[in-house]
């Protein structure tokens, strides 16, 4: 039973249907940020009002919800807006990534793939790819209008200039379908690749900037490069030490005072469900 | 000095041999009930320096800027390369601005990127168009800091650690970079120490001889157009009182209001 004090989900009917008409524009025009009328909601903005808006537009009462922050199910921030919509949606919720039909997330994308039917809503925080060099709301806009993203290579070469080499490693810009230049959300960069060609809807809420967009399945995205510069989806060279997968994004985690450390996935469903299957990583039968 | 001479024997020679262009009849702009600038016509050369001078408030910059796109004006006609550039859309205004023309402010700050090292604003206006290198536009950022005579060493420095004149020259070069045709300077060498200046104008002066380049350049300085302007114009209270070669309006003003200019300036 969903609690009496709310409607369905939290935001009222017309509220919803508000942000449902944002995200079906932001559909139709893969990449384009679409203003919205963000609403109040019961947390602060740090903790993703934008996702969650977004959650409660798409969700119905045959969803299984999956919640991850930098691919955990278990931080405070997860447990708390799972919690939320088991609450006032009377939804149910898992850990799995293959059995959730609604996954929202914050700075991660599922190392399983993800397949049709299933919807991955982000958490943002700065919607804007060109806001680093150009505060001005109306030039931006002006800028996607046009198609002049020459601003967004400075960013790279200063970056180049700087370290060596192109060393952003999150919100990694892309290109959309050959059009709109995005910020994918805090992601890692090796989760950029997985944006492009996802049998998944992806849509991105941003709370503060009252803005939405969408990705819809089968988007062609592109990570902003340069020729002699070419984008890697790069990742700390290790396996993790759990369940030994080698091509998953790791947290480093410090495990005693004397500098004792081990690189775990990030993604702890996936990892959980390796070892399930027998996996085993080089502290796989200590940890 | 020669220069002048030699300028006026360019300008009337280029004059009867190509066609203008920029070509501006009829402009005007007003803010309000007040007049910005009025009745504005001219015709500009490939290859002319064309002066505009006049005290504050004569409508100078008004004009550049409506000129350069950056405001609309409410009548007049202005053709680029015989383009109506009014009637123009935005996107293909924005393009010319980003390739075929330039604007120089009088405050470097109005027209560098603060944020980010020099190489980088002189590589913009080539990422703008398409350049995807990063060793290709470092290489061209490293040449064109040469040709405005700031150490290599300092590419990698942000403006704000120029001086005065070395950021005017930083923002020259990134103006100069994608090689423009036309060129807008308003008052570039305001602000400078008088030994600073005449370097600048030196630079400049080799620049524009060697690229080529048309350039609408406004000042209050008399001696700025001497040195590098082929044609003068005059401006008060908005309109154009006189026009002409430099050095025939210079040595022999008609208009009372020039004449007061010529000889104020011969006080200092
Ligand atoms: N943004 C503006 N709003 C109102 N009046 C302006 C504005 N800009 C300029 N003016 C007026 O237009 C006239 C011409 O100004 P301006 O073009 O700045 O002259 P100049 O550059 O020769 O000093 C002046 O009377 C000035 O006060
Ligand atoms: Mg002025």
């Amino acid at each position: 039973m969903t609690d009496q004090a709310y409607t369905f989900a939290y935001l009222d009917e017309q509220t919803k249907r508000m942000i449902r008409r944002a995200l079906l524009k932001a559909l139709a025009v893969p990449g384009y940020q679409v203003p919205f009328a963000s609403r109040e909601m019961p947390m602060p903005y740090g903790w993703g009002t934008g996702g969650v808006q977004v959650t409660a537009a798409c969700l119905v009462p045959e969803d299984r919800l999956k919640v991850i922050d930098q691919g955990a199910d278990d931080t405070t921030n997860a447990v708390s807006i799972r919690r939320f919509f088991a609450r006032t949606a009377g939804v149910a919720t898992t850990e799995a990534t293959a059995e959730a039909t609604l996954i929202q997330t914050r700075h991660r994308i599922p190392e399983q793939p993800l397949r049709e039917g299933q919807i991955l809503v982000y958490q943002v925080p700065i919607p804007e790819p060109l806001r680093f060099l150009e505060p001005r709301e109306t030039e931006t806009r002006k800028m996607h209008e046009l198609e002049e993203y020459g601003l967004m290579h400075v960013k790279l070469y200063e970056d180049i200039a700087r370290h060596g080499t192109i060393a952003t490693s999150y919100a990694y810009p892309v290109k959309v379908e050959g059009r709109y230049v995005m910020d994918p959300s805090p992601i890692p960069k090796f989760d950029n690749p997985k944006l492009s060609g996802n049998a998944a809807i992806q849509l991105f809420g941003a709370g503060r900037e009252q803005r939405i967009y969408a990705l819809p399945p089968y988007t062609a995205v592109v990570s902003l490069d340069f020729d002699d510069h070419p984008f890697t989806a790069s990742k700390p060279g290790h396996a993790c030490d759990l369940c030994g997968a080698a091509h998953s994004y790791l947290d480093e985690v410090i495990t005693d005072d004397a500098g004792g450390r081990m690189f775990v996935c990030s993604d702890t469903d996936f990892c959980a469900g390796r070892r399930r299957e027998g996996h085993q990583g080089r502290l796989g039968g200590q940890a | 000095m020669t220069q002048p001479q030699k300028a006026t024997e360019f300008s009337q020679s280029i004059r009867g041999a190509v066609a203008p262009l920029l070509q501006v009849a009829g402009l005007a702009k007003s803010y309000g009930a007040r007049i910005g600038c009025t009745d504005v016509s001219f015709d500009l050369f490939p290859g002319e320096v064309l002066g505009i001078v006049g005290e504050s408030g004569s409508g100078k910059s008004t004009l550049l800027s409506c000129l350069a796109g950056h405001q609309r004006p409410d009548q007049g006609q202005i053709l680029y390369d015989g383009q109506d550039v009014l009637a123009m859309a935005e996107t293909e205004r924005r393009r010319l601005s980003r390739t075929d023309w330039a604007f120089v402010h009088q405050n470097p700050r109005d027209g560098l990127r603060m944020g980010v090292s020099a190489g980088a604003n002189v590589g913009e206006r080539l990422m703008a168009i398409g350049a995807r290198h990063y060793g290709d536009i470092r290489a061209q950022a490293t040449d064109w800091l040469g040709r405005v005579e700031i150490d290599a060493n300092r590419i990698d420095d942000r403006p704000a650690a120029f001086s005065g004149g070395m950021q005017q020259r930083l923002q020259i070069a990134r103006n100069l970079v994608t090689a423009p045709r036309l060129v807008f300077m308003d008052e570039p060498t305001g602000g400078l120490d008088v030994s600073v200046q005449a370097r600048l104008l030196d630079l400049m002066r080799g620049l524009v001889r060697d690229m080529g380049l048309s350039v609408v350049i406004v000042t209050h300085d008399l001696a700025v157009v001497r040195l590098l302007a082929h044609r003068l114009m005059v401006m008060k209270s908005g309109r154009v009182v006189e026009q002409g070669l430099t050095d025939q309006v210079l040595d022999d003003p008609q208009h009372a209001y020039t004449q007061l200019l010529v000889s104020s300036v011969l006080q200092v």
